[in-house]
């Protein structure tokens, strides 16, 4: 067989498609990119997605007159909750692409992954999208911060409160993998804790399972008061539809649910449900500022807290970096969080706050109830405040989370 | 012929040796490693498609099983990496032997139905067990050491170990084939009552095939978790199954070749369109329609037809 | 009530038994389309959940883009995703027959892709809400349990679709003709039946039955692409157990696995994804051609 001209020209374009080496950088200014890494294809799409990216963008739109000799530049890319594809993208982005900072990753599984490669490759990673209280506890990192919310706050909040309110009975629906076992043994603890009981719980397989009734069926008969829901996204509208459909009498209680969520569900079904949040955007002038900024470019998918802590985060982070300089930020992603924690957090979407020595975000934690349709006066007026929690309340105390390089 | 190569054979198999060799020069090594590994997975399918005529429609049960076994072996055991990527592939072998003496007894499309549900049994049964790490996968899987000294932390390292690897199992497969074992499971594919006849035990000859082509299979999936440290769910699910069958079919069924060229396809794909969301998904799809209509032979096939050899 | 049989309470049972029947419902519905495409056409329809949504999904576009509600819907569509089915069988899927059944698999795999990835792309994944038409709102008290009565009519609208299916391919002539053209085709083409036609004809009656199942599905689940995916292999296993060309095996099967996946999600919960696989596992060994089926 002879090698024809055309075989070889045709191997050499072939070649040149394949993912390149690192190229050189050719720039005067080092330039620090932020990898915005989501699900944007699958059921968070709306919970992140897109708007993750525009709100990272405006942080750093925000923030260019403020760059003390650096540029910042936002890329993004399409996890789709594969750990594995996460994980390798987030390699990719530090070996070759020059990515300094990777944001959002919502899915705990694709958090927890990313997390162990940036550790590996000493760059950062601010998390804003994922849950597992874990991210800032037994798999915590120098490496990590963990912007707005985990799995032990929503219990606090949604539990704690809850049960407040006199729900001091309990029958969990459950997803049944690390973060659904997650969100419910936090929240039986806490429920436990206000002196409230479990009656039961059903574990259902996930992804997969769309028909909630049989396990709502089984609630209602368990006697408990308040359905703890212990899943999202889609799994969550299913079971609160089902449970209207049901003619559930239980108080429900959404343990992860963001207004993308209640956008979906809308207000019919979704009115009178309590969940917790960081940030609303009608909660204050800050937080409608910053609002009227981004909701122009994404017209159709206001923003909830995870997007919210895509921007803060990203601000939060390019502030680090003025303060240690360029050049000892580029050196070393553990130096960029160290002076994230050392710093304190001011922003439109969450007010002051901190970051914690183990990289957990400290800001308040709202619970909202959900307005019922003539409550609302346009799209996305969905949210009336509960209650607040102050930061030192809001999230598990240090010593408590297992995290092996806290000296308590 | 050269150990069963043809000339044209021989000659492409120096080529994919010199890509093999010269690319990690140019491009991205742990990518170059993610194709090698699905194209010995691929491989290892093709085996049972294009040479048995079996198409195992859950194929990835065993690839994945082979990644959480060899990923448990090297973090919790401590094993080393040769024998982490063994205990990967044994892993395969056993569950393709379960699930092999289940589905041999029917054929055709039966026979894809039957080993389609089995591997969802095996995706619900890592969705319960402890050690899989459900949604998490086995995380933090560690570059073990080959031989228990040679470090292979370094990924040019580990892609000369990987590239040996989907050496050793490319060229398996095709001994497999062009053995007297091999001309069998051809007499069978072309007519199996023929072959029973004959006198061949012939679901023997397929059983042994199968479990053959999910060693591999395993095999594949163990050095895929030692290279990427993880081992997750999306390694045993249904859609992974669907892709090693795209991989092949594009590549080209029933050619040595035709998986490897399928894999760097499918991969290079999916790097270029995963930032466009479902539009991989949708080009996975226009390219079976697409294969199946018009490029039944596949791309190998196809080229292999134009200059009249067997690739 | 709380009485109990076995320690288990009846009343909770009962419910879940009541809930697995709606389940069971969507199986039958679906396995049933699948069969009576199997058994003409010899292909494994892999499109059929994809279809299935379509069904959902073209519902929800009538109802918000077109202001066309539920009920005419539940005709129209049918018939418009039948037809479409009838355009693929013509443009792609008649191509294959002379070929390895195989290949129908996979290019129906390839659609089933396209379809998805398409709805996805431009409708995202969280589910579009599809309200439950005001005619069939409330719900009655059971005793054991509250009944929506959209559920109720799932299940009726679906037994009395399947048995009417059952009954026009077993009882009447053209049932016959189809039945015999699945035996023979030269033969009955040569009696002056265009069989291919007939067969155009199945294919889109199949995709019909899905679209219907679609339309129904609609308000009970939320409109999401993947609910074509996660549905599918299950309705394979049903088809596989009840015996891959009866058409009576997949609707008593469907309805009877619903029942079976139904009290698993209260005796066993975390094995209710499993166990109609265990089943088909069990019945593969026991009687390899399915429970109603012929012997191969």
């Amino acid at each position: 067989m002879k090698i024809s001209r055309r075989g070889l020209l045709g191997t050499a374009a072939a070649v040149s498609t394949l993912p390149m080496a690192s190229a050189r950088a050719q720039s005067k200014l080092p330039v620090f990119k932020i990898g915005v890494l989501n699900d944007q294809s699958g059921p968070y799409r709306d919970t992140g997605g897109v708007t993750s990216v525009i709100c990272t963008q405006q942080a750093v739109d925000e923030f260019a007159s403020q760059m003390k000799g650096y540029n910042v530049q936002v890329v993004a890319a399409d996890h789709q909750n594969k750990p594995d594809l996460g994980a390798s993208i987030a390699r990719q982005w530090f070996d070759q692409d020059g990515v300094d900072m990777i944001t959002d990753v919502p899915n705990s599984g694709v958090a927890l992954a990313v997390s162990a490669v940036a550790k590996e490759k000493n760059k950062v990673h601010v998390n804003s999208g994922a849950a597992s209280s874990d991210i800032t506890g037994l798999q915590c990192s120098p490496n990590t911060v963990h912007w707005t919310y985990d799995t032990w706050m929503l219990a606090q909040s949604t539990g704690g409160a809850t049960v407040k309110a006199g729900g001091d009975s309990w029958y969990f629906i459950t997803a049944d993998y690390a973060f659904g076992h997650k969100l419910e043994s936090d929240t039986t603890a806490l429920v436990k804790a206000a002196h409230g009981k479990v009656t039961g719980s059903s574990s259902y397989p996930f992804p997969g399972t769309t028909d909630f009734s049989s396990f709502l069926v089984q609630a209602q008969s368990s006697g408990a008061k308040v359905l703890g829901l212990a899943n999202a996204g889609g799994d969550t509208i299913n079971s609160i539809k089902q449970a209207k459909e049901f003619g559930l009498t239980m108080n429900i209680a959404a343990l992860l649910m963001f207004i993308t969520d209640v956008n979906a569900l809308g207000l019919d079904v979704a009115g009178g449900l309590h969940l917790t949040e960081s940030f609303y955007w009608d909660l204050n002038e800050g937080t409608r500022a910053f609002t009227n900024r981004v909701k122009a470019k994404t017209p159709d998918n206001w923003p909830n807290m995870a997007h919210a802590g895509c921007y803060a985060g990203s601000l939060h982070f390019m502030k680090a970096i003025n303060h240690i300089g360029p050049v000892a930020a580029k050196a070393s992603g553990r130096a960029i969080v160290d002076a994230m924690k050392a710093l304190p957090t001011e922003d439109d979407c969450f007010g002051k706050g901190s970051v914690r020595a183990d990289g957990r975000g400290m800001f308040k934690s709202y619970l909202f109830e959900v307005k019922k349709p003539s409550e609302s006066k346009m799209k996305w007026d969905y949210y009336k405040i509960v209650q607040t929690t102050p930061p030192e309340q809001a999230w598990r105390p240090l010593n408590e989370g297992g995290c092996p390089f806290i000296k308590a | 012929m050269l150990m069963g190569f043809s000339r044209a054979q021989a000659a492409a198999l120096v080529v994919m040796l010199a890509i093999i060799v010269l690319a990690p020069m140019v491009a991205y090594p742990v990518f170059l490693m993610k194709v090698l590994c699905f194209a010995l997975f691929a491989c290892a399918f093709n085996l049972l498609i294009g040479y048995v005529g079996l198409l195992s429609f859950g194929h990835a049960a065993y690839f994945g099983m082979g990644c959480y076994l060899s990923a448990h072996a090297a973090k919790v055991w401590g094993f080393s990496a040769e024998l982490s990527i063994l205990v990967g592939g044994f892993t395969g072998a056993a569950l393709g032997l379960v699930f092999g003496l289940i589905a041999i007894r029917r054929q055709g499309i039966y026979f894809s139905m039957i080993t389609l549900a089995l591997s969802q049994m095996a995706y619900f049964f890592c969705t319960q067990v402890a050690f899989t790490g459900g949604e998490d996968g086995i995380q933090q899987v560690p570059r073990a050491p080959l031989l228990g000294f040679i470090s292979m932390q370094d990924d040019m390292a580990i892609y000369w170990l990987v590239a040996g690897v989907f050496l050793i199992g490319f060229l398996l497969v095709h001994r497999i084939v062009h053995s007297p074992f091999g001309q069998v499971l051809k007499a069978i594919r072309e007519n199996e009552p023929r072959a029973i006849s004959l006198g061949y035990r012939v679901d023997d000859y397929k059983l042994i095939a199968f479990v053959l082509s999910c060693f591999i299979a395993g095999i594949a999936g163990g050095t895929k978790a030692l290279v990427f440290g993880i081992a997750t769910l999306s390694d045993v699910t249904w859609q992974a199954s669907g892709e090693v069958v795209l991989t092949t079919l594009l590549g080209g069924l029933g050619t040595i070749f035709g998986p490897v060229v399928g894999a760097v396809i499918v991969n290079t794909l999916e790097f270029y369109l995963s930032p466009f969301g479902s539009w991989v998904t949708v080009t996975q799809g226009v390219i079976f329609v697409a294969c199946v209509m018009l490029f039944r032979r596949g791309l190998v096939g196809e080229i292999g037809a134009k200059l009249k050899v067997a690739l | 009530m709380m009485t109990t049989v076995l320690g288990y309470n009846i009343g909770p049972m009962l419910a879940q038994g009541v809930l697995g029947l709606i389940n069971g419902a969507f199986y039958a519905l679906l396995s049933l389309g699948l069969a009576v495409i199997f058994g003409l056409l010899n292909i494994i329809n892999f499109a059929h959940g994809a279809l299935y949504m379509i069904g959902a999904f073209v519902a929800w576009a009538f109802l918000n883009y077109l202001g066309i509600g539920y009920w005419p819907a539940l005709v129209i569509v049918p018939i418009l995703v039948g037809g479409f089915g009838m355009l693929l069988e013509r443009v792609f899927i008649s191509k294959l027959y002379k070929l390895d059944h195989l290949y129908g698999l996979l290019l129906t795999f390839g659609l089933a892709l396209i379809f998805e990835g398409l709805v996805r792309n431009y409708y995202g994944s969280s589910g579009m809400p599809f309200a439950v038409p005001e005619s069939l709102r409330g719900a009655t008290r059971l005793g054991f349990m509250i009944m929506p009565t959209y559920r109720a009519w799932v299940v009726v609208a679906s037994f009395v679709v399947c048995i009417s299916t059952w009954l026009i391919i077993e009882k009447t002539p053209i049932g016959a003709t189809l039945r015999a053209a699945t035996e023979n085709p030269a033969m009955v083409q040569a009696f002056g039946v265009n069989v291919p036609r007939l067969v155009t004809l199945t294919y889109g009656a199949g995709v019909a039955l899905a679209a219907f199942a679609g339309v129904m599905a609609a308000p009970v689940y939320s409109v999401n692409p993947s609910m074509g995916s996660n549905v599918i292999i299950v309705v394979f296993a049903v088809v596989v157990i009840g015996g891959m060309g009866s058409i009576l095996g997949s609707i008593l099967t469907g309805f009877g696995l619903g029942l079976v996946e139904g009290f698993t999600k209260y005796l066993y919960p975390q094995g209710s994804g499993v166990v109609i696989f265990v089943l088909m596992v069990i019945v593969l060994l026991l009687r390899p051609s399915g429970l109603f089926g012929k012997a191969a």
